[in-house]
């Protein structure tokens, strides 16, 4: 071994304006997207889940279903396209919980990072994850007869709603994935998140449901969201996008702020 | 006089109602190892994750490189790199794409970052393996992986917590000779270890600590002088084993063999037995290193120090 090659002499570069906090992320980022190209049966998954219960819904349960709608299928798209960003969102919380549990963060936090970036990278890569398997779904759905009414319009307001959507439930698995005590326990998780579309307007109106589970269904976020994107998507009625806007908001803002307060008490202990 | 790299005034650390560290003092000069030695949950990986500011300390002081390790965090990161139980390498990222990760994330110039990082593939052996994921690596090339992202910014002190814990005895020699190398080339290292001979071959001092209290210090050679005595072990037929003290030079072994020899003792198997940090650790706690300490002791259980960990 020659001198120069381990003797300590720390190199230091001067921060770019602006600080590191953007150069960080962007590591991580590359970081979280090469992990997603490993791992191509999360992005399965996360594709063939949906395609499955829609096409079992479709075409096994669809035609005893009554919606008040011509075509379950454009009843049924939405739920199936929230389930599907929903599942892919959640998980970001193996993702995180492994980090956590597997002394990688500890590295990251005796570097000179802000560790915080780790976990926006992970949230970064659930949004392309997702986008692609959303897309992927909406185009199986088409081969299934879906028929969206939507113009360029519509379709940018359903697109903006399920990122606002799937950014808040990546938050919330986010901090599922810090207080999980492992991989396999945050995996559990995605799990609860799969059942929520289901108590939902997702499948069947409410309305046709026991009453606990009626009232559930209304005011649980899937339902208002999942009408919202069926009237932008369908022109159904029952709309109510500033309930959604809401729901959506409101839970990215208390899971952020979550994420950050569990992540600093556990750095900090 | 230089002051330390690393060192410790009293300091104290409790998980909820667990105390781990009940008074830790240690110093170690610039350029030498210090063997932190002592069985399960004795404290030493608190005491790692306290000088590497992953743990902030209840009372007591700490400063590395000449920097408070409460107040001046940022300034510590700057001097270590600390390489766990666990490789923190990421599993789904080529051993290449660790590197450079790393690299990025330590500030280094991009060029003189992949470079630096092509220079420790290479000296650490990982060249044929650099564009492989980790996770079909062997736990003793993850290891050398860890430790090479860990010496990418050359830093000048390094915590080993239990590095070879897990090897097959290959790999660990491997790694020995590596951080020889660190050594030589000037940083100061604290090294965690249950193997006593680890400490005995790295480590210039050895600090033993027990129930989160420092309870010797020395090198080892200093540490066995406490013990005693070398003596030759005589195995007889009869089962018995008898011991003659000796001080271990040739011509006094051959006299006590000549003896044994001229009484037709039914020797079996002899050895001449020179004191082990092993026996340090008995003489100075009443019990080997290798068994956990007694129950009824949470300050001293693994088990109850993770899980009051978890809980606060």
């Amino acid at each position: 071994m020659t001198t120069t090659a381990l003797a300590p002499a720390r190199a230091t570069t001067r921060p770019p304006a602006g600080g590191w906090a953007l150069q960080d992320t962007a590591a991580m980022i590359g970081r979280s997207l090469r992990r997603s190209l490993r791992t191509p049966d999360t992005l399965i998954m996360g594709i063939a889940l949906p395609v499955i219960l829609m096409l079992l819904f479709v075409y096994v349960f669809g035609g005893a279903i009554q919606t008040g709608q011509a075509a379950y299928v454009d009843y049924v798209v939405p739920g199936i396209v929230l389930l599907c960003a929903g599942y892919g969102a959640a998980t970001t919380a193996v993702s995180v919980a492994s980090d956590m549990t597997g002394g990688l963060m500890n590295r990251f936090r005796t570097l000179p990072v802000r560790p915080v970036a780790a976990l926006t990278g992970h949230v970064v890569e659930s949004v392309v994850r997702n986008a692609v398997s959303t897309t992927l779904v909406v185009g199986v759905a088409y081969a299934a007869g879906f028929r969206p009414t939507a113009g360029p319009g519509e379709w940018l307001a359903v697109a903006g709603l399920v990122l606002l959507y799937v950014l808040a439930l990546t938050w919330t698995a986010v901090c599922i994935g810090i207080v999980s005590s492992g991989p396999e326990a945050a995996n559990g998780f995605t799990f609860a998140i799969m059942f929520l579309p289901y108590v939902s307007s997702a499948f069947v109106p409410p309305e046709s449901m026991p009453r606990v589970l009626e009232w559930v269904a209304t005011y649980q976020p899937v339902t208002p969201v999942t009408d919202t994107v069926r009237a932008w998507l369908v022109g159904a009625p029952g709309g109510q996008p500033l309930v959604a806007l809401a729901w959506c908001a409101g839970l990215l803002v208390v899971a952020r702020l979550t994420a950050a307060w569990l992540f600093r008490r556990r750095a900090t202990r | 006089m230089d002051t330390p790299m690393i060192e410790t005034r009293a300091l104290r650390k409790a998980f909820g109602s667990t105390t781990v560290l009940t008074g830790v003092d240690l110093a170690v000069p610039r350029g030498q190892v210090l063997g932190l030695l002592g069985p399960n949950g004795a404290g030493k990986t608190t005491t790692v994750e306290v000088l590497s500011t992953l743990l902030r300390p209840d009372g007591g002081s700490a400063t590395v490189a000449g920097h408070d390790v409460v107040r001046e965090p940022g300034r510590v990161r700057e001097a270590i790199s600390l390489t766990g139980q666990y490789a923190a390498v990421d599993e789904l990222l080529t051993g290449r794409e660790n590197l450079r990760l790393m690299a990025r994330l330590a500030h280094l110039p991009r060029a003189a970052g992949r470079a630096r990082g092509e220079e420790l593939l290479g000296l650490f052996d990982l060249g044929d393996a650099a564009d492989r994921l980790v996770r079909t690596y062997s736990g003793g090339m993850r290891r050398r992986l860890d430790l090479a992202v860990g010496l990418l910014t050359r830093p000048a002190v390094l915590f080993l917590d239990e590095p070879t814990t897990g090897l097959d005895p290959r790999s660990r020699s491997d790694l020995w000779a590596v951080i020889r190398d660190v050594v030589a080339q000037g940083a100061t290292v604290l090294l965690t270890t249950q193997y006593l001979d680890e400490a005995d071959a790295l480590a210039d001092r050895v600090a033993v600590l027990d129930h989160g209290r420092v309870i010797a210090q020395g090198t080892a050679a200093e540490l066995k002088r406490q013990v005693g005595a070398a003596h030759v072990e005589l195995q007889l037929a009869d089962g018995r084993t008898e011991r003659v003290a000796t001080d271990a030079s040739v011509p006094d072994v051959r006299r006590i063999l000549a003896d044994v020899e001229t009484r037709r003792l039914p020797v079996e198997s002899w050895r001449v037995a020179v004191p082990t940090l092993d026996d340090v650790f008995l003489t100075l706690t009443g019990r080997p290193a290798d068994t956990a300490s007694p129950s009824g002791d949470p300050a001293a259980d693994d088990g109850a120090a993770l899980l009051a960990r978890e809980a606060s």
